[in-house]
This record gives structure tokens, sequence and C-alpha cells, in this order.
């Protein structure tokens, strides 16, 4: 063979010389013994702040109503709907990375998994704040769901705003278990290790008492591999009832098929983007370099860049079945989005989401922690802006001149769009202070499988 | 009684695993074995069956998929039927969507309870927490238990099952407090 210079390629999984007991202690003292680092205390503090600015919105929402936003008739959905499509997609992309390369079984996820799936929680938590907030009578959410009631009114089963309230539901309640099921023997762990007793009694209770019997590892594993093969399907599932919602519409822009695949596209591809700025800065927080490692990086940089050209295609698609289908409100439409009063978003979601990505072909850019942090900031603006241009772009220009308005952002918009990023926040710090990153247990079978590798490898 | 069992610790997956066959040779079956992460075929060498956990997602997911589907169909047939357009009553395309949604709720929720369920837990308390060495179960230890409730053991007395116990190799062998 000939020699070749080594690449990031060749890097371990898992630094050199860990072990059963340095990587349980390793991350399981992260949680219970190290005190908040200064920059985890200041970003606390930003993020409890935007938490307060969060509520008092939602509860200025409550005593006003829909009005205080910027929404009229025609653009009568806008930031608050673009917020909850954007937070839902951020928490596909978590669901999607540990189910999908656990059923593949690649050794990587075991690093990224955890904080993903916490991400995930979190995100698809603060994403269904948003439709029960633009319901207009919020106290009546209730209504969208199907159960006895003395009207006899019963919801209506084919449209897709009732298919996309079952799976916010069902995916909310899935990606809670698939968590927490994972987290129980992790929780074990850190009961075992806490010395004062109200960690014990806090991990204790929350581990439910398990105490790694192989008979319950045999039920954990079966449980997390069946799913795994079902949150696949579910977040392809999620993501096109969301991406319906707009093609059961009539409107030029919405009403077209492209629609499901291409928001599932953009779920991942922020998705990604999310897990690898999360991943970058715990990495940093927590010196856990020899665990989530610079091949993890790469791994999702690719993973980046992969998804980016298949936006790009969306967009292209997007663009030829407008033009193809001969229909001049859709020609009008997309024309519009090029040249029209909101073209700047079109155009910066373009630069945000194609163009930035693509300097990860670079290997050596690859490398650099603070580009990777910057190009993952740069999609998640520009799939919030996406999201924006997806919504807006269709309701502000639509058959009629008499349906043609402006949609302008109030203060409090602003505040629930940065709100939200407070609450998401402020749960994940909490997560990245009480509870491991990383899975200690997935880690630990990662160090018995190289060590007997290592033995087979002698042996021979 | 004065004693839950014995509680053998060893040095990895490997001698857990012979002793876990030695002793279902000699014929003892209330075992347990403890591992940091899933050793495989442990359970199998404790004489369990195949993990129940996934039938039981079948069953719940094909169960709430099959509700909703009914509930959809007996709600618009039966119960509120709307006219749209001449269009059928019963458009069961439409009808999938939700009942899709309904079978990963439903596998899931059930799944986890199943899992729980079948691992008797929550359980907080158990006579293995007595063993001071039996924290390390969740970091690097492997240990396993033999129940002192065991047919076998009490027919054969104690004596007869220390002799036994000693001769498994373990790095360290303790009674445990019931």
């Amino acid at each position: 063979m000939s020699a070749r210079a080594p690449t990031v390629r060749d890097d371990a999984l898992l630094g050199a010389g860990e072990t059963l007991q340095s990587v349980t202690d390793t991350i399981a003292d992260r949680a219970l013994d190290r005190p908040p680092s200064r920059p985890w205390l200041a970003l606390f503090l930003v993020a409890l702040g935007l938490t307060g600015l969060f509520m008092v919105s939602i509860a200025w929402l409550l005593l006003r109503g829909v009005g205080i936003w910027g929404i009229n008739i025609p653009v009568a959905w806008a930031f608050a709907i673009a917020n909850y499509v954007w937070w839902i997609a951020i928490g596909m992309g978590g669901t999607f990375i540990s189910a999908a390369l656990y059923i593949i079984g690649k050794d990587w996820r075991s690093s990224i998994n955890r904080y993903a799936e916490a991400m995930t929680v979190f995100a698809v938590s603060v994403s269904g704040v948003f439709p029960i907030l633009h319901l207009g009578r919020p106290e009546f959410f209730y209504w969208l769901f199907a159960y006895p009631n003395k009207m006899t009114l019963w919801p209506q089963w084919r449209s897709s705003l009732f298919w996309d309230f079952c799976a916010i539901l069902a995916y909310l309640i899935f990606s809670i278990l698939y968590w927490y099921a994972g987290l129980i023997p992790d929780l074990a762990s850190l009961r075992d290790r806490a010395r004062s007793r109200g960690k014990q009694l806090f991990y204790g209770v929350l581990a439910l008492g398990w105490r790694g019997e192989a008979r319950h590892w045999a039920h954990l594993e079966a449980l997390m591999l069946v799913m795994a093969g079902l949150a696949v399907p579910l977040v392809f599932s999620v993501h096109s009832m969301v991406g319906l919602d707009f093609s059961e519409g009539l409107l030029p822009g919405w009403h077209s098929t492209i629609f499901p695949p291409y928001f599932v596209a953009g779920a991942l591809f922020s998705g990604f983007a999310m897990v690898l700025v999360l991943g970058i800065t715990l990495r940093r927080w927590y010196g856990l370099g020899a665990y989530i490692t610079e091949r993890h990086l790469d791994n999702l940089a690719r993973l980046v860049l992969t998804m980016s050209l298949i936006m790009a295609y969306s967009y292209l698609a997007e663009i030829f079945t407008s033009f193809y289908s001969g229909d001049p409100f859709e020609i009008g439409q997309s024309m519009a989005r090029f040249t029209g009063a909101y073209a700047w978003v079109y155009w910066l979601v373009i630069a945000c989401n194609v163009l930035v990505p693509q300097l990860l072909w670079w290997p050596r850019l690859r490398r650099s922690h603070a580009l990777l942090l910057l190009v993952g900031l740069t999609v998640l603006v520009g799939m919030w802006f996406e999201r924006f241009m997806l919504i807006v772009d269709t309701l502000y220009r639509s058959y009629l001149p008499s349906m043609w308005g402006m949609f302008y952002p109030t203060f409090w918009d602003l505040a629930m769009l940065f709100g939200s990023v407070g609450l998401f926040l402020f749960l994940f710090l909490l997560f990245a202070r009480w509870l491991p990153v990383i899975s200690m247990h997935e880690l630990r079978k990662l160090v018995h499988k190289r060590a007997t590798r290592v033995v087979a490898e002698e042996g021979t | 009684m004065t004693r839950a069992g014995w509680m053998l610790e060893f040095a990895g997956p490997a001698a857990l695993l012979a002793a876990v066959a030695r002793l279902r040779a000699e014929g003892f079956t209330r075992i347990e074995a403890y591992s940091p992460f899933p050793v495989d075929g442990l359970a199998e060498a404790l004489g369990a069956p195949r993990s129940r956990v996934p039938l039981a997602m079948l069953v719940g997911g094909l169960g709430a998929g099959v509700f909703t589907l009914g509930m959809e169909a007996w709600a618009s047939i039966v119960a509120y039927p709307i006219n749209v357009g001449g269009r059928p009553n019963a458009s069961w395309p439409a009808f999938l969507p939700p009942a899709l949604e309904m079978i990963f709720l439903g596998a899931s929720v059930l799944g986890v309870l199943a899992m729980l369920f079948l691992d008797r837990l929550p359980r907080w308390y158990h006579p293995s927490f007595n063993v001071a060495r039996f924290t390390a179960a969740s970091r690097d230890g492997f240990f396993l238990m033999l129940y002192a409730s065991d047919p076998l053991a009490g027919d054969s007395g104690e004596a007869a099952v220390r002799v036994l116990l000693d001769d498994l190799g373990a790095q360290g062998l303790s009674e445990v407090r019931p």
C-alpha cells in the first residue's frame, strides 16, 4: 500500500486510554461535581432573561390576543408559524441522527445521541407552544383533539391541521420516552456516584432502581432498537404533516406535492446544524475532546454539507415546477420571490443555506471549529428565514391585487422569537449542568468493543 | 432467613459469563447478573426467553392504529357525516395519517410500560444495593447474585454452596443482607 497523509478519518472515535472507569467518571463528574463555569453562568443568565421575556410576551398575548403581532389579512400566518416549523424541524435532526445511526450500527453516534435527543425534546417542547398561542383562543386548544363532548362535534379528520396535531402530540411523547429510556442506566450511574444525600435521592428516584441486570439490559436493547426503527419513519411523517399544512392550502407557492420532502430535507438540515453547534460548544466547555472527536465533527459537517446540496436541489425543483406548471399565478409568485418586496429574504436564504455550507468541501476548513460553529449558526439563521419566506411570500402576493399586502413584525413578534431561543437555551443549559451529556453506558460498550477487537487482533 | 443471597464480583464479562454458565449447569435458577453495559449472550445464559418488549410494541401500535381508524370511520360515517361535494364519508386514505401517528405513539408508550413491567421497575429497594461494592455495577463492575431462595441452594445447604461459589474464581464474595 502506498503511504498517504493521515486524515481525520483515521482518528479514533474515542481517546486512547479511555477505560470503563474513565468514561463514567469524566462524564458523571461533569453532572455531579463540576461547579458552573463562568461562560455557562453568563449564558444561563441571558437565557433566563430571554425566558422571562417569553413569559411576559405570552402573558401579554393571552391578555390582548394575537393582535399584538404584526399579522393581519392577507398575511395571517407569520412569525408564530415560522417559529413553530423552525423549532420542530431542529428537533427532527436530533431524532434522526440518533435513530438512523443506531439502526445502521454506526459507533460514532454514541457520543452525540444523548445531547441530540435532549435537543429534540426541548426543541419540540418549545415549538409546541406556538400553534397553541396562534389559535387566537388558546384556552380552547383541546378542541383540536377528538374527545367526547356535549356538542357531539368531531374534528375534521381529513384536514392536515388535525394530522399535524396528532403528529406533534405523538412526536413529543415519543421523543421524551426515547430520551428517558436511554437515560435510565446513566441516571443509575449518577445515583451510585453521588455523594450528597440530595443528589442520591434525585438521581435515585429518576433511575427507577435500575441495577444493570442482564435481562433488564436485554429488554432495554430490544426497546431501543424497535423505537429507533419507528423513529425514522416518525421523523419523516411528522415533518411531512407540517409540509402538508401548507400543501393543502390552494395558494400559489403552497399547493405543491414537493412540500413534504422539501420540509423533511430542511428539517434534517437545520437539525444537523444545531447538533454541530451544540456539540462544538459542549466539547469546548466540558473538555470532552476525547469523546466528541475531530471525526465526529467532521462527520456532522459532512452531513450538513449533504443536506445543503439536497436543499439546493429542492430550491431548483421548486422553481422548475412553478415554471413548468405554466400557471401564471405560480410563475408570478416565483418572480415575486426573486425580485419582490421580500427578495432580500430569498437571497439571504440562498446565501446561508446553499452558498456558505459549500465551504465544508475543504477538509482543512472542516477542522476549524470556529468556522464549523459559524457555518452551523448561519444555517440555523438561514433556515429560520426560509420558513419565514415560505409562509409570507405566498400570503403577501396571492391571486388578486386586493389580496396583496405587507407584513411588518412588531416588538412582540421579535420578543417571542428571541424568547423561544432563550427558553430552549434555558432548558438545554439545565440539561448540560445536571444530566450526563453523553451516554455513559454506550461509551462503556464502545470501550468494551475496542478492547475485544484489540484482543482479537493480538490473538491472530 | 438472615441473608437474601450471595454476591460475587468478577473481573470482566467473560468471567461473569463463565460463572453464570457453570451455576446454570449445576442447576441453580435464581441468579441475577449485573454489568455496566449490555453483555452479549448474558441474558440467554441466564435462561431468559427472547424479550417480549417488541411484541408489546406491536400490540400497542396495532391497537392504537386500529382504534384511531375505527374512531375516524365511526365519527364520519355514523356519528357526524358531512357531505363535502359528494365525496364518500368513508374517505379512508385521509384517515391514515392520524392512525399512523397514533401507531407510533401506542407502540412507544406500551413498549416503555412493557419494559418497566418485565423489569419489575420502578423498584427503589433491592437487596443488592446493600453490598457496598455494588455501586461499581454502573461503572466497571461485573457482579453475580445467587438468591438464597434458590431451591437448589436451600437443598444442598450453606456449606456446599460456599464451596461451589469459592470455586467460581470470583474476585470478591459477600453475603447480601435482605
